[in-house]
Order: structure tokens, then sequence, then C-alpha cells
């Protein structure tokens, strides 16, 4: 079980915590703007990262906050966590 | 395990002023005890509100996570960064209109949750093996003090832990889960 | 007979409290102490199993975890019957009754051993590949029943496992893996610096190695000196004094797994000869810890010579352990053969008991400790080759080839030392990179992965001074990262031994002049693998160690190729002539041991399994006698039967009772959600399809909720019980998806809200009173709220007072009846639902279950999320287009609903089927299809019941183009028959919606 740093409450159990997917995907302000193309891009496209990956999580059954993370996905070690809004923080490979 | 069931002797919780509040709860132990009826409200507030907010309601709304506040009857447990759990031992059925009243036109959220959750109490020298037993969070004293809450989960069961004494706790549990925590609880509790 | 191998005076087994089992019937006896290996050992009992494939006799190879051929099954009563049993890890109690396995009838005489005698040339590995490809419909009849039959070890048992198991959670500061030299050193090294600290250790008793310590003397930081089984037992006492410390033997480590959480399986009971009753078998502990030390120990590794395997040929250290922990002589006459110093030990240590050793053939050259034992006076054979060794059920003569000269010698038992494997299984679990070390010739420990290290002989440390040496700097380490200050310089033992571990070492098929092709040189002996397998699959083109274990099954089953895994790979070295790191390694996996289901599942079975969510009505409906189903976690009332009615009955009685004069139902599991502050109508804008700025306070609206890809994912009645709150309601599976799919948008899309969401699912009781007699029922217990037709229409919500406690009540139907749903607080439900009863009674009042509220719905055409939609469904395709808010520039899943494949014409719409027959009730899930092209199904039942008040079938279903084909005829095949329908509309009764507005 993983152990995941959450902005508000610290280190938790992964046991607390929901996945959320690839992180910073906003949704379009006007969707009716966007083509068919650019919607299901929204939609469905994501990242298949062999590497670090900025991804959602949600303190589901702490805090309740969603925020986001940066995890190498070879070794499931967190590099960072930080909170919705905020920009991924640099971060160098272990 | 083959004793628990589906159906209890109701026990039951009578307040002052109004009917008696059902227990889902099967029984009581030296050691783990369904803790009455409670006034509960869940509290959402932004963070330039608080001082604000606390001096209204008689509590200061701890900002540091997982920490709670005691004023009189009046206890404000920090669930989120802008969520509080306020918890009232002297509860009567107009207790979260009435604190909505004290609140006035501040900008916050408040929902009555009294009979959303029910409480047990748990006390002994053992106490932090008894939560070990379907709790994953280190419950030391050194890293969960008195007065520390949180949501957590304890097996499948989500639950809110409150810490109120070296060997004593105050779990919150959904009521329909009451039975599940309960259950699991009186197990690791015959184990010892 | 036992006498004669039991040595008095040796090990830590207790003579004085003797301990009768049986193996296979047989009775006999061992001591307080024994596992059951040592007790049959000392019984002169060496054969205990068949062996796999080839059903040859097997003996106990080995003393541990490492066990390949002694499994037993264990029987204690009928239920509790384990199989696959270590027999040198079963601690031996009073009356223990053990069988042997895969053999039949018994182990002398076994039917399958011509598998061994006649068939094992036409046997090979990669058989079953090559051999069972045709004809293909053999396969069923004939290849798969009797390969079944002959596969498998053990057999299950039959009944449910009456034992509990039991779970715990636990944090420490330094895990400590291991309670040998290393283990221990590095435990109270750790401990006196304060830091948490948790020991564990497989075995009944800790001390490992130093359990079987003889004549070895370990230094104190004083003038003084200890034994090596009083040194262990001094660190044992200060660690068992240290409140910080926790000592948990008989555990064994299975698995590490990310961020040093490490899962122990801790055996309570299994030694015990009488079980208290419910007590724990087995404890699962989840440990996280900060700083983990793996002191597993190494791994001794047999020999690979032809016909290794008779029952006799064992571990060399295995059988010196034998002897001096459990004062057990493994036999009278006993050859060594070596590749390691420490076959030179045994035969000294056995030597001194009395033990004739045939001779020692060590396939090395002369050496230092060659000479010393020729000079001890015993017969050494150097650059030895092993030819074969002779016996039918024992072991009676091994061979050997030597300067030239080839000789044959009587024994009863044969030793291997062919070196040690340091154990780095947990090590490789956590992800730690291996490193060849061509000195040693092992893997070691390389860089890690998590906080961990390893000491002692898991890393290579064999001698015992440089294990405590290694473990002593490990347990200091480690509570230095975690945190914590040593207060006293490190302090390295010295040791005296008479017989040191030495060095050495070999991988592979030892020399031999015997034609490896056709001798049988065991290399797994769990799965029956020779040397000559390995080189054939290398041969067919098995290049990868992967492919290999998977050609040959080398390295497969509960060992894991523990004995077997360095061998295979010395065989593909030499037969590729690659080097062992290019070959690789085959994935270390958990769990380190077998362990059983009990102990994953602890406590999560039969009411526990998962919670069983009740309602405060609940225990209400069970003193009625209601029929429950479950819905997702919840325990509902599925139907309230009388008087022995089946389902069908009391559902249709429930059904006319409600149409007729008023039923109760309850509600309460509905999914809740309070959404508060003054962007409250803007989120639910945003959100819902409907749109929802002008619906009144007091006032209710059906909402209907997407995904962002335009399907249907939830619906429910939302009330507006003020300007700035609504009160919405969810499907009762949904409830825990909405709330979160909600906080997602509102935590992550739409900060600029001053909204806030609160689940209030369990903070209200909901009993909906449904029927033409609802009004009649609920109003005289009602206070401060007027629910007059004219105050309070239908969809309207207001707070008041029932019985005197505090009420929100919604005038809303999911029959197409008058109806109420009564909110009051949970902990008043159970008095309010008895209130309403009480008073129903005057009016039949029925109670009724979900299916009953499945039926009322169904003949109203109201839809269920999740059975007239399944994820691919949009709110046009069910008929809900009239909920969505036109002008609405934006809400969730309104883009999605423009996309070309969402809008064509011929998608499946919602439409109702009457049979034509007037009697069946179509299947749920049932294909469609127009005679005018029945090959391609259109369409499938969604919902289909019996209507008793129309006294006639009904369904809802989806259908291509469904909405215009009303009136057409068509098909729903089955098995037996074809069944033919109607197209109807979805609304079966009071198509008008009168009967709502009453």
């Amino acid at each position: 079980m993983l152990i995941i740093n959450c902005p508000y409450c610290g280190a938790r159990p992964e046991l607390e915590f929901a996945y959320g997917g690839q992180a910073h995907i906003d949704r379009p302000v006007q969707p009716a703007d966007l083509n068919d193309e650019d919607w299901t891009g929204y939609l469905y496209l994501r990242e298949n990262t062999k590497g670090i990956h900025a991804e959602r999580w949600r303190h589901l059954h702490g805090c309740a906050r969603f925020f986001n993370a940066l995890r190498d996905t070879r070794t499931d070690h967190f590099l960072a966590t930080y909170k919705v809004g905020e920009k991924a923080p640099e971060v160098t490979r272990p | 395990m083959s004793d628990l069931t589906l159906v209890s002797p109701a026990a039951s919780h009578k307040e002052a002023g109004s009917a008696a509040v059902a227990s889902p709860f099967t029984g009581h132990s030296k050691v783990i005890a369904p803790l009455g009826h409670f006034g509960r409200a869940v509290l959402r507030v932004s963070e330039d509100l608080i001082d604000a907010v606390s001096e209204r309601l008689g509590v200061t709304l701890p900002r540091e996570a997982n920490r709670s506040a005691t004023q009189d009857d009046l206890s404000a447990l920090w669930l989120g960064p802008d969520e509080w759990l306020l918890i009232s031992s002297e509860p009567h059925d107009s207790w979260a209109a009435s604190l909505q009243q004290k609140l006035g036109d501040a900008l916050v959220a408040l929902v009555d949750v009294s009979h959303r959750q029910v409480a047990l109490g748990l006390e002994s020298p053992h106490v932090e093996d008894l939560l070990a037993s379907g709790c994953a969070l280190d419950l030391r004293e050194a890293a969960f003090p008195v007065g520390a809450c949180t949501r957590t989960m304890f097996d499948k069961a989500e639950v809110v832990l409150w810490r109120t004494g070296a060997h004593s706790f105050h779990i919150e549990v959904w009521r329909s889960f009451a039975r599940y925590v309960e259950g699991l609880l009186r197990i690791a509790e015959e184990e010892g | 007979m036992s006498k004669q191998f039991r040595i008095k005076g040796t090990g830590r087994v207790d003579p004085s409290r003797p301990i009768n089992f049986t193996f296979d019937g047989k009775s006999y006896t061992g001591h307080q102490g024994d596992t059951l290996a040592s007790a049959l050992l000392a019984n002169g009992v060496h054969l205990v199993g068949r062996s796999f494939k080839y059903h040859r006799p097997r003996g106990i190879l080995g003393i541990g975890a490492d066990e390949p051929n002694a499994l037993v099954g264990i029987r204690r009563d009928a239920a509790r019957y384990t199989p696959n049993l270590l027999a040198t890890q079963v601690e031996l109690y009073e009356g223990l009754n053990a069988v042997s396995q895969n053999r039949n009838p018994s182990l002398e005489h076994d039917r399958m051993e011509v598998n061994d005698k006649w068939l094992s040339r036409f046997i090979p590995a990669g058989f079953y590949y090559k051999t069972f490809m045709w004809p293909k419909s053999a396969w069923d009849k004939w290849y798969e029943p009797r390969i079944r039959e002959a596969a498998g070890l053990g057999v299950a048992p039959s009944q449910p496992d009456p034992d509990v198991y039991t779970q715990r959670y636990a944090h420490c500061d330094v895990l400590v893996i291991g309670a040998g030299p290393a283990g221990l050193a590095a435990a109270k090294e750790a401990a006196a610096t304060g830091a948490r600290v948790i020991l564990a250790d497989d075995r009944p008793v800790m001390g490992g190695s130093l359990l079987a310590a003889a004549d070895t003397n370990i230094s104190g930081e004083g003038e003084d000196w200890y034994s090596a089984g009083a040194w262990r037992k001094e660190v044992l006492a200060f660690l068992e004094k240290q409140p910080n410390v926790t000592l948990l033997p008989r555990t064994i480590a299975f698995g590490y797994y990310p961020h040093n959480w490490i899962g122990l399986c801790e055996k309570l009971t299994d030694h015990l000869a009488v079980l208290a009753r419910g007590a724990p078998r087995e404890r699962l502990w989840q440990v996280r810890a900060a700083q983990v030390v793996i002191a597993t120990g190494a791994i001794e590794r047999p020999l690979v010579f032809p016909e290794n395997d008779r029952p006799g040929i064992m571990l060399a250290d295995a059988a010196r352990t034998y002897l001096q922990e459990y004062g057990v002589a493994v036999g009278q006459k006993v050859a060594v053969v070596t590749a390691h110093d420490s076959g030179y030990r045994a035969a000294h240590e056995l030597k001194a008991v009395g033990v004739d050793i045939a001779v020692i053939a060590d396939i090395r050259g002369r050496s230092v400790v060659s000479d010393r034992a020729v000079q001890a006076g015993l017969n050494v054979l150097t650059e030895a080759k092993i030819e074969g060794t002779s016996g039918k059920l024992r072991v009676s003569s091994i061979t050997m080839t030597a300067a030239g000269m080839r000789s044959n010698f009587a024994c009863d038992a044969v030793l291997m030392a062919g070196g040690f494997t340091p154990s780095v299984h947990l090590f490789s679990q956590s992800r730690g990179k291996l490193v060849w070390d061509n000195k040693l010739q092992a893997y070691l420990p390389g860089d890690s992965a998590e906080a961990e290290r390893s000491a002692g002989a898991s890393r290579g440390r064999f001698a015992l001074a440089e294990a405590l040496a290694d473990g002593v700097d490990a347990g200091r380490e480690a509570a230095q990262a975690a945190g914590f200050t040593p207060g006293t310089p490190a302090f390295h033992p010295q040791v005296t031994v008479k017989h040191a571990i030495g060095s050495g070492g070999y991988l592979g098929a030892a020399p031999t002049s015997a034609d490896l092709s056709k001798a049988k040189a065991f290399v797994d002996w769990q799965n029956d693998v020779t040397a000559k397998d390995i080189v054939l699959a290398t041969r067919e083109g098995f290049l990868s160690i992967e492919h290999v274990k998977r050609y040959t099954t080398t390295g497969m089953a509960t060992d894991q190729g523990k004995l077997s895994n360095i061998n295979a790979l010395g065989i593909v070295s030499e037969a590729t002539g690659r080097s062992i790191p290019q070959i690789g390694l085959t994935t270390f996996r958990t769990p380190y041991t077998p362990i059983t289901f009990g102990t994953l599942a602890g406590h999560a079975r039969g009411m526990l399994f998962d919670p069983a969510r009740v309602t405060a009505i609940n225990d209400w409906a069970v003193a009625q006698g209601a029929a429950f189903e479950d819905v997702g976690n919840w325990k509902r009332a599925h139907y309230f039967p009388k008087h022995g009615e089946d389902l069908h009955a009391a559902v249709n009685r429930e059904c006319l009772g409600v149409r007729k004069s008023v039923g109760i139902f309850d509600a309460s599991t509905l999914g809740k959600i309070e959404i508060v502050g003054p962007d409250a109508a803007e989120f639910m804008n945003r959100f819902f399809v409907n749109a929802w700025t002008k619906l009144g306070v007091g006032k209710c609206r059906y909402g209907v909720l997407l995904r962002e890809d335009g399907f249907v994912t939830d619906d429910g009645v939302v009330g507006r019980v003020a300007k700035d709150r609504f009160h919405v309601t969810t499907t009762t599976g949904g409830a825990a998806r909405v709330l979160g799919m909600m906080e997602d948008y509102l935590q992550t899309e739409w900060g600029d809200l001053k909204v806030w969401l609160t689940s209030t699912t369990e903070q209200w009781s909901v009993i909906a009173v449904q029927g033409p007699k609802a009004r009649e029922v609920i109003a005289p217990l009602i206070e401060d709220l007027d629910v007059s037709a004219e105050a309070f229409p239908h969809m309207s919500i207001g707070d008041g007072k029932i019985c005197g406690v505090p009420l929100r009540l919604m005038r809303v139907s999911f029959t197409g009846e008058l109806g109420f749903e009564v909110n009051v607080p949970s902990g008043y439900g159970r008095m309010v639902w008895e209130a309403i009863w009480e008073r129903g009674k005057a009016f039949d009042m029925v109670p009724y279950g979900t299916e009953t509220m499945h039926v009322l719905r169904a003949e109203k055409g109201y839809i269920i999320v999740g059975q007239e939609t399944d994820g691919t469904v949009t709110p046009d395709d069910a008929g809900l287009g009239w909920a969505i808010g036109k002008a609405k520039p934006d809400f969730v899943g309104k883009r999605s609903l423009q996309r070309p494949a969402l809008t064509a014409p011929d998608r499946k719409q919602l439409v109702g089927l009457i049979s034509s027959d007037g009697r069946t009730v179509l299947e749920e899930g049932a294909q469609i299809v127009d005679p005018a092209a029945p090959k391609v199904p259109i369409g499938h039942v969604t919902s289909s019941y019996y209507s008793a008040v129309l006294g006639k079938p009904i369904a809802l279903a989806l259908v291509r183009g469904g909405r215009q084909r009303l009136g057409e005829s068509l098909y729903v095949p089955m098995p037996d028959s074809v069944i033919g329908v109607q197209v109807a509309p979805t609304v079966f009764f009071d198509p008008e919606g009168a009967r709502v507005n009453v």
C-alpha cells in the first residue's frame, strides 16, 4: 500500500485515497466552441506515461480534497504532491 | 462471525424534550460503548471567514489539520481545510437551526447531520491495538495526540476518529455502518 | 528404532516430554521441540513423499522453508485438513496426524511409479506442449481429465474452513526480518536507540543458525565470552524487556510491497494440540516500517548429480542442524559430497557424536580443510566425480571416481554441500537491483529501491563474526535513518569456532562420468526437473531463463526455486556459453512461502465480508418476515410474503394494495445530498441537464445527470428548500459516485462557485407512502405543514413536524399514485414508520419491497438507471429529452450530445413491449429481432414483469429506432421458442397521469 502525501493532511495510506486520472486537463470553458475531434480528445485521449506522470488524487476518506501528484509510473514513487490550481513543481528524477 | 445479526434489541437514548433517538448498536462492554446522541453539523467556511465564524459560534475553529477544539458543550473537529464537524453534547431537535441563527448572514454552509452518524466510545489501555485491527493509521499518542481527529477507514467503513484521552477514542460512523464497525471491534476486543 | 538416531544431550528438544504422533497411520514418538521432519528422522524415516511427475520416492531434503520434498497433509478433524505443509516447518504436537501425498496406495507402493520406470523417457520437458495437441476432440474427454487426475499435490479440504483469522496494522521505525545472528544483532542495536522495533522470524524459536552453532563462542563488550546459545539468550532477554520491541516468532515475512509495506503472517495455533474455541489461527500483520533490515540468511544449495534424489540424500548443513538443534543423526553411515567447506564441518560434527562417515567426496582439489579432515581420520576424496547412487526406498550406496579409481560406498545417508545462496527474495520483491558477485558465485543485493538494507548471510556475509558485525551496523544505520541516535560506539563481537563454515560452492551439474542426457540428475526436486530437461530446453531454443522456467517448470510451484534456481542458471550458462548475469534471473514473486487464503481474508467472511448497511427501519422489516436483497452494500426489503406466498404472489398483492389503497416503502437508501450556498442554483444548472433557476422554493423537479460523454449516469428528484439550498436525491447505488463527481467539478473546474455539498443520505429515514389513500394516512400525524392538494400539490417539498419530530416532506411519486416521501431524522425513522403503519392499518396499507417498487414504476414507464440505462444511453434514447434545459449554454455532457454518433436516427430508444400471447413474461436481457431481418438483433429487453393491475405482462426495451416502430410486431427468440411482441408506448398505466394529481 502506497503512502501518499496529502497537501493538507500529510502522509497517509493509499486506502484513504481515490485515483483521479491524468492531471492538468482543463474542461474547456466553452465546450460548444470545440469541433468534434477536439472534444473527443478532451474526453478520451490520455497519456500512457512511462516515467513521471502528473495525476489527480482525492483524499476521499480524509480531508476529501482533490490534489495533484507527480508519480514515477516505473517505481510508484511520488516525487511531489500539490494543490489544485498550483503548477507542477520542477522535479529531477531520483 | 456467527452471533452478529441484523436485528438488535433497540437500544435507545432519551433526551430532554424530544422523542427517543434509536441506536443501531447491539450492546456495550467496558471497553466499547455507544456514546448516546449528539448534535452534529457539517460546517463549511472559507479561509477568510474562519475568525468571524469562530467568534459567532463561541468555539475557535482549528486551522491545523486533524485537530479539534472544544468550548463548553460544543466541539469543532477539523476534517478538511474548509470543513469542520461540529459536535454538541447537548443536542435537541432544533440545535442545528439555533446554530444557523448564531451564524446569521455569514457566507457559510451548515448542514444538520445529527442523525447521519452515531458514536462509539472506546476506552482501554490497549485502545491503539484495538483500533489497529482495522485502521491503517499510526495512532500512537506521539503521532495522534489527545484532541486529534480525522476521517479515515476502519476496515471497509469510513469513520471519524477523535482521540479524547490517552486511552480513549470517540468514533463517529454513519448509522448504516454502525453494526459492521461495532462487530469488528467486538472481535478485536475478544481477541485481546 | 527411534533410540539409535536420537543423540542424547544434544539439541534443544526436551526428551522428558515425549509426543505421540502418526504418519500415514503409523504411530511414532518424538520430543517437545521437534518438527515433524526431525521427529521422523529420529525414527529413522526418510521416505516422506512421491515426486510430482515421476512419482519417485523422496525423502526429507532440507530443514526449513526451502524443503521441496517433504510436503504433507495435516488432519486435525474433518474440516481442518491442510495439504502441502512442509514437514520441516510443522511443529510436533500430541496426536498430530500427518499423511503423505501424491502416492496411491502407499508411499512404498505407488502405481504411478510407471512414470519413472517406463515412461520417463517419453515425458521430457515440454511433453505436454508437444503431445496433447491433437486430435482436438480428445482434449475435453481424454487428456484433460487424466492430466487433472495426475496433476497437483495434496487434496483440498472438502469443508468450509472453521478457523478464524485475524489481522493487525502496525507501524515501526525498524522492522528486522529474520532472527538469526545478523537479525538479532540488528534488532538489539536498533532497540537500544529507542526506535520502535519489530523482529519477525518464521521459526518458533528465535536464533536462526545460532541454534545449531556447536563449539562456538562470542565475545561480550567486556572481558566476558558467551557460548552461541548463551549470547542468543542474552540478546533475546534484552529484547523481551524493551517496551519498544515487538518479537514475532512463527511469523513469516511473505511479501515486500511498495513504500516499505510488509506482509507478515503469524501462525498462532498450528503448533497446539488443543485449540481454544474461537482463537484465531493466524494473524496477518500489515507493517509500515520506516526502515527495514532484511536478515533472512541463506539457502543451502544441493549438488546436481545422477540419482541425487533418493530418500536419505539431503543437504549437509541441514543434516548438521538436525543434529545440533534436535539431537537427530540422519543416518548411521553417512557419505558427504561437497563443493564447500561446510560439508567438512557437517562431517566433523556428525563424527563427534559417533556417526560413521563413509567418505567425504570433494569435487574440488586438495585444501587445508581436506587435509585437516584426513588428519582427523576421515576418508577424503578430492577432485571427485559423482557417478550415481543406489537404493530403492532409501539410498544404500554412492559411487564416485577419484584419481582414476571408481569406488562404491555403502551408506544410509548422503549429504550434499553445494554452498549457500543468499536469500534475496524480499530484497528483490522490494524492486532492489540484484548484482552478480563472481567471487561468491551469488546474486547479492545491490542498489535499494526502498528504505531497507540487507545484513548477514542474505548479502553473502556467511561467517558468524561477519554476520554479527553486519547486523550490528545494519541495526544502527537503520535506526539512524529512522531518526534515532545510537548512544554507544559500535561494538563488533569476536567469534571463536571449532569448525568454521568456510567457503566454496558450485553451480550447475557436478562433475560426473555419467551421460547426463540419460541419467536423472535432479535440479528441481519439487517439479522433477533434471539437468537433461534444462539442457533440452536450451537446445530447443529457450535461451532466456524466463522461457526455460516455463518450458521445464523449474522454479515453479510452492518452493519457487529456492533450491534450484542457481543450479538451473549454472546449467543454462554452461549449455549456452553465456555468463550468468547474461542469462538473467526469474522474478521473485510474493508470497515467499505459501500462505493461507484465510490469512488474506481475515474477518472478511460471513456477515463481515462486506459492510451490510441497514436502514433504521430494517429491523421492523426483518420482524415482519421480509425477504431481502442486496443493493450495493445495502440490505433492502425485497418483498413481504404473507402465509407462504412466493415472490410473485406477494408482489401481485403488494402492487394491487398500493394501486387500490396505500402502501408503505422504506426508501431510506436513496442517496441524498444537500447543496448549500449562494451559487447553488448555478451549480445545479451546470451539473444537471435540467434548468433550475426558475424552480421555486418548495418545489421539486426530476433531475437527470450525464457523464461528460453524454450518457445518463444518474437521476433523482431534487427539491429546493431555500433560495440557496437544494435537497438532491440520487439512486441508491449512485450516491457516493454522484457526490464524488460533484466534488470533482466543484473543486477542480468551478472554483468560482460559492457552494458546498454535504451527504445527508443517512441523516434522513425516507418513508414512502404511496397510493390513493396516502394523504389520509399521514395528514393527521403532521403539524406545521398544510398537505392539502391545493397547498401541497404534486412535486412539492416542505418542512414541518410529524409525530412531534422534524419532517421534510416531499410530494413525489415513483408509482404513479398520489405519493409522499416522509423524511425524518433517522434516529426517529422506526418510530415514525410504526406510527404511520398503525394509522395505515385502517386503510389496509401494505408494506412493499423493492420488487413491487420496480413493477409499479415500470407500469408508469419510469426508468431505473442501470436497468434501462447501461452507460450508452442518452437522455433522448431513454425518452428523457424533455428534461434538458435547452436554453442553457452548457451543462455536463451537453457538448457530447451533439457528437454524430449520439444524434444518429437509428439509435436504440426506450419503448414498451406487450407479449402477443398476453401471457409470457419476457426475460430481461433477451434480444429482440425484426422479422424483416431476423439475423441482426435490434435491441434488448431492459425490464419485464407481470402487471397485476393490467392483468398481463409488460416490458420495457431499448429498440433501434424504437419510437418509429410503435405498433410493429417484433420477436424475442428464446432457446425453446420465439415470442412475438408488439411495440407499445412506455407508459402502460394511467397514461394521462391523473392519479398523481389528486
